[in-house]
Parts: structure tokens; sequence; C-alpha cells
């Protein structure tokens, strides 16, 4: 097991090296620079050439690599061409943002989505299975932009119980109810694709188990129905577990179109911004830290697995 | 060797058996049916089925794929998907399985009556130690601790002979090999002193040698703590060598049913002897082996006839029309055929050819 855990960590350092490569050239292949809409047309060609040695771009391009490597490598994500400001504090404050949403999004939706599953792969083809598989349903195919306008309208400009955008007072981790009111409806949003394809995911695992020759063999042995739901749950737990693994990464991303509509300073904003200034710092620095979470929290579930089902473990 | 005699020992102290005398009927069943029903069609698996197994009596039925074996020793435990429906009397061990609530049948099942499964492998749940999976059945049936369950997990462990059995507890099914996680099977099935054991098919998945092995276990440990079995299998030789009794399952019904040696030296029926035709042995080397043409019927709707008469080379018109009742030939051999005098008459002719 530790053995396993160590492979799976000394496994990472490729994948992210492959990652900041990836990353790095895929920026500069996009047509464009940061130059050009930070300087007048008609900026003297001396000024250019100065600016672009500040930030290195007179540069061969793998030289640029790995002096931004290095300087990743200790923590120096540098500035942002537009700003001037160092990368390292934007990223921070809108990765946080993103967290106050992302993580009750995602108890939320896992909570809701494991419980949707199992219940409907439990009662499969009653009117439980059915209802539980519409509300999923309902849940991954409405657009995200789509449902936040729409709960907005209802809950924010009809009704008047929620605050419709931007986040509480504090304007940081939630400090006071008001704070959280202002969550209310982007978590609820962000939630409902987790919950719509965990639940798809757990029933149809829990229906497979079901079929499986060793659920008869426990009933043969005479266990209760919640001692079973116990072993069933257990085998379904890993590719429960992958497929949140995922999810949680793609909210860590932030949405851009829910930090748009709900006004809310986030990784989604911070990387839609840094795209459309052609901020390469920044663009790099966010795709990379995400990246390194993304990698950070699959890891963690490799692990989990192999620690549930031992036959992962080989 | 001590650590069983010790279990042998305890299983009968433990538990006083019942007085011989009063009732020895185990297992009690009478024209048993079992009818799949779903939307799309209905299936009549077993067609009235019926036989009583004493303390320490081993039946074994056999019967291709598709006879209704598998699905009689299910519904001896209820065991079948919800769409199953049980008729006929089912009484195991004193209890009346077909009218059991679901909350005493699972008090039943894995106490009074378990069951060996055919794969070991998909038969386990994978994700659970070999030790958890006996100690948990252990503990829901006698309320006992961790530690003790344990204990008995290890017992038992020993008993059915797997070597360094303390480890093993600590092993995932997949860890262990085809004949051992059988042996653990064995060990979950008998870990609450069941007094009737099915085993279904228990050696068709294992090699050969220890096929052998797993068999001459199986009847040693069914000696020693004088359980009734009922031992389901497509093997005739394996049938031959740990039954008592043979009933021979055909589409849903027993057509033969008899001591091993009344099938051998007399099989009556045609079936029992496509069977024991078709079964590969040393005398018959050099000769073409025996089979029996065509497949068995859909068991769509019950036929009104015999079943085995579209497959059988002495059916005549009658064998279509009506259903043959048993006919019985000694107080332990009965078959279901109308044709069994001219059958005698050739069956000795095809001996002398």
């Amino acid at each position: 097991m530790l053995v396993y855990a160590l492979v799976r960590i000394l496994y990472t350092i490729p994948i992210l090296l492959g990652v900041s490569l990836i990353a790095f050239g895929l920026i500069h292949l996009v047509p464009g620079n940061p130059l050009d809409l930070l300087l007048p047309p008609e900026a003297p060609k001396e000024l250019v050439d100065q600016i672009k040695a500040k930030y290195g771009f007179d540069q061969p391009l793998y030289i640029q690599y790995f002096t931004w490597l290095g300087r990743v490598a200790v923590g120096d994500l540098g500035n942002s061409v537009f700003t001037g400001e160092p990368v390292r504090e934007q990223l921070i404050s809108a990765l946080s943002n993103t967290l106050v949403l992302a993580i009750p999004a995602a108890v939320l939706g896992f909570a809701l989505g494991i419980f949707l599953g199992a219940v409907a792969g439990f009662n499969r083809d009653t009117w439980i299975d059915k209802l539980a598989s519409a509300i999923a349903i309902t849940g991954v195919s409405m657009p995200h932009y789509w449902g936040a306008i729409v709960s907005v309208i209802l809950f924010s400009v009809i009704l008047n119980w929620l605050p419709a955008t931007g986040m509480g007072p504090s304007g940081g981790l939630p400090q006071s109810w008001e704070d959280v009111t202002h969550m209310i409806l982007p978590v609820a949003t962000l939630s409902l694709i987790p919950m719509g394809v965990i639940s798809r995911l757990v029933r149809a695992t829990v229906l497979e188990i079901n079929g499986q020759e060793f659920t008869a063999a426990l009933r043969g042995k005479g266990l209760r129905r919640k001692r079973i739901i116990y072993h069933v749950l257990k085998n379904a737990a890993p590719p429960a577990m992958a497929l949140m693994g995922l999810q949680f990464g793609y909210l860590l991303g932030g949405s851009i179109l829910v930090e748009t509509v709900y006004n809310w300073p986030g990784s989604g904003q911070l990387m839609n911004l840094a795209i459309f200034r052609r901020d390469i710092p920044v663009l790099q620095a966010t795709v990379v830290v995400l990246s390194f979470f993304f990698v950070l929290i699959n890891l963690s579930v490799d692990v989990l697995q192999a620690a549930i089902d031992p036959r992962i473990r080989r | 060797m001590n650590v069983h005699a010790h279990f042998v020992a305890q299983l009968h102290g433990a538990r006083p058996i019942a007085d011989p005398a009063a009732s020895d009927a185990l297992v009690d069943v009478e024209d048993m049916t079992v009818t799949f029903r779903s939307r799309e069609r209905v299936v009549h698996a077993v067609n009235g089925v019926s036989f009583s197994l004493r303390r320490g009596e081993v039946l074994g039925i056999l019967g291709e794929s598709g006879s209704g074996k598998s699905v009689t020793l299910r519904a001896l435990m209820r065991l079948l998907p919800d769409h199953a429906q049980v008729g006929g009397k089912v009484v195991v061990a004193g209890h009346d399985v077909a009218r059991l609530d679901e909350s005493r049948l699972e008090d039943v099942r894995g106490r009074a009556i378990s069951m060996i499964f055919q794969e070991p492998m998909t038969a386990l749940d994978p994700v659970f130690t070999i030790g958890e999976q006996i100690a948990e059945t252990v503990r829901r049936h006698e309320g006992c601790d961790r530690r003790t369950a344990e204990a008995r997990a290890l017992d038992l462990l020993d008993m059915v002979q797997i070597p360094s059995a303390r480890r093993r507890l600590k092993a995932y099914p997949h860890e262990m090999s085809g004949g051992m996680r059988q042996r653990a099977m064995i060990a979950l099935a008998l870990s609450c002193r069941p007094s009737v054991l099915l085993a279904d098919e228990p050696t068709t998945a294992l090699d050969v040698t220890v096929q052998i092995q797993v068999l001459l276990l199986l009847r040693k440990l069914q000696k020693e703590l004088g359980m009734a079995v009922i031992f389901v299998t497509h093997d005739v030789g394996a049938a031959i060598e740990v039954s008592d009794r043979l009933a021979v399952m055909y589409a849903g019904r027993f057509v033969e049913t008899g001591t091993a040696i009344d099938m051998i030296e007399t099989p009556r029926h045609p079936y029992t002897n496509g069977l024991l035709d078709s079964m590969l042995s040393g005398d018959k080397r050099g000769q073409r082996l025996e089979t029996i043409p065509g497949a068995p019927p859909s068991l769509g709707q019950a036929p009104a006839g015999c079943s085995f008469a579209p497959r059988c080379r002495f059916a005549a018109t009658s064998c279509t029309l009506a259903l043959p009742e048993p006919t019985a030939f000694s107080p332990t051999h009965t078959a279901r055929c109308f044709r069994m005098d001219t059958k005698a008459e050739r069956f000795a002719m095809l001996a002398d050819a």
C-alpha cells in the first residue's frame, strides 16, 4: 500500500512537467501578445524592445520556459504584464474565492448525487428510481448560465429572498449570515452538474454490483439489508471517487459562466480576463497551479481507491 | 487436525440435535414449482419437484444446464429474484421457507440452511477479506463480539484445510487460488453450523485435481458434521462419488430418482441412460462417445407430455400426449417414463452389442 502510494506520488512529477510544458507552449502558439495591447501602435521600437527585455520576451522560447519554470519552482509566479502586480497575490485571492464556492458545492453535489444514485439503484424501476433519475438528468442537462439567471430572477427579483450577485460584505471567507446568503445561489448552481453525473454513475454501479453473484451470496448468508447496502456501496465507491475527483477539479477551475452571472471574482474570472488581455504570466501561472491541484486531487483519489479496493494496488 | 476435531466436538455440544425419531426429514419438498414472470414472458423453471432428505443424507441432483437444478436449490432458501414465484410445500430444517416473512427468512439463511456457490471468485465480495466475510456471518447469527467471530473464522479455515490459515484470514479473494477460494467458501457456508447445506456445482469452476480434493473434503465434513447436503452438478462422476441418492432432473422435473447403484446398474429413464453414456470412462476407450441429440426444451410453457420425448430414441405418440407419472421399481427407485418395458429390452440389446 505504502509502496503503491509512493509510486503514484513519483508519477505526478513527469505529469506536472508535461502539463507545464503544454501550458507554456499553447499560450505561445496563440497569436497576439500583451505588448500589442499595452503599448500604442506608434510606440518607438526602443521602448518595445526595452519592455520585451524586461519580461524576457526577447529570449528564445526554451530559455523563457526554463527561466519561468525555475521561478515557479521557488514560488515566484512573476508579475502581471497588465497591472504590474505580483501574480501570486491575484491567484491566491481568486482561488480562495473559488474555493469558498467549490467546497460547499462539491459537498452538496456529491452528497445529493450519492444519495439519489443509491436510492434509485436500490429501488430499480420504481417511481423512486424514476423521480431520482429525473432530478439527476435535469441537473446535468440544464445549462449553467440559464439556471443561474432563472434562479436570480426567481429568488432575488421576484421573491426577493437572496441577494442577486456579488460576494458578501466580508469579501472573502464568509463571516456573517449575509455572506452566506450571497453564496447560496452560486453554490446551488455549481452543485447541479456534480450531483447529476455522480448520481447517474452511482445508480449504474449499484445496479451492476447488485447483479453480481456475490450480492446473492450476501443474501444467502442471511445478512440484513442495511449490511448488504454497505457491501454494495463499498464496492461502488472506487468509480464514484474517481468521478468526484474529476468534478472537484473542474470546480476549482471555476466556472466562467457562473462567476460572471453572479459577479464572483474567482479563478474563472481571473483566467477569462487574462485570456482577453493576453496577460501571459497570469495565464501561465493560473493554468499550472490549477493543474497542480488537479493532479494532487487525482493522486489522493488513486490512493484512497487503492485503500478501499485491494485489486487496484497491483 | 486437532482444531478440527475440536470444532466438530463443539458443534455437537453446542446444538442439541433434535430427536432423530421425532421427525427424520430435514428437507421436505412437495410439488414445488418455480415460475419466473416478467412483462415479456413466463418461464416455468421447476414443475412439481418432490423429495425429502434426512439428517446426514446427500442428495445429488444431476442435469444439463437449464434443467432447473440451480433454481430448485435456490428456491430452498428463496434466494431468487423478486419476479420468481415459488409454489408447493417447501420445508427446510423445520422452516416453511415458502411462507416465511423476509426478516425471519434472513435469520434462517446462513444459519440453518447455507449454500456453496459455483464460482467462488464471483460469489465472494472482492473488497472484504476472507476473515471479515466469515466473521460477519458468525456475528450476524450468533451476535458474538468481533474477537470470538475471528477466532471462529480461524478454526473454520483450519477445518477446511487451508494452509497458514491465520495469514489467509487477511487475504482478499483475488489473492487466493481457485481451490483455496472454494475452501474458504465452504468454511463460510459452514460458519454457523447449518443443518442443511446446499452445494451449487461446487467443483465446476475448479481444476480437475482440485475438484477431487474439494469433493473429498465436502464428503468428509458432511459425515463429521452430520449435515443433510443437496449437491447439484452436471458431472455424473462427481454426483455418484458424493451422493447417497441421486435425482436426474430434466425440464424442471425429477425424471428418475434412486440410489447411485440403482442409477448405474439399472437406469430406467432414457435420459439417465444418455447421461451415463455420455460420461468419459476407461472401459469405453476406442469407442465413439455417446451423446444425447438436441437441446433441452425452452420452458416458456409447461408441456403436455413428457418433456424429453422430442429427444428420445424410444418416444411413441403416447409420450407427447400425457405426462408420465413416477413409477416405483423399488422402495428407492422411481422414474417417469411410459416406455420402460421396451426400454429394458432395448438396453439389454444395446448392452449385448
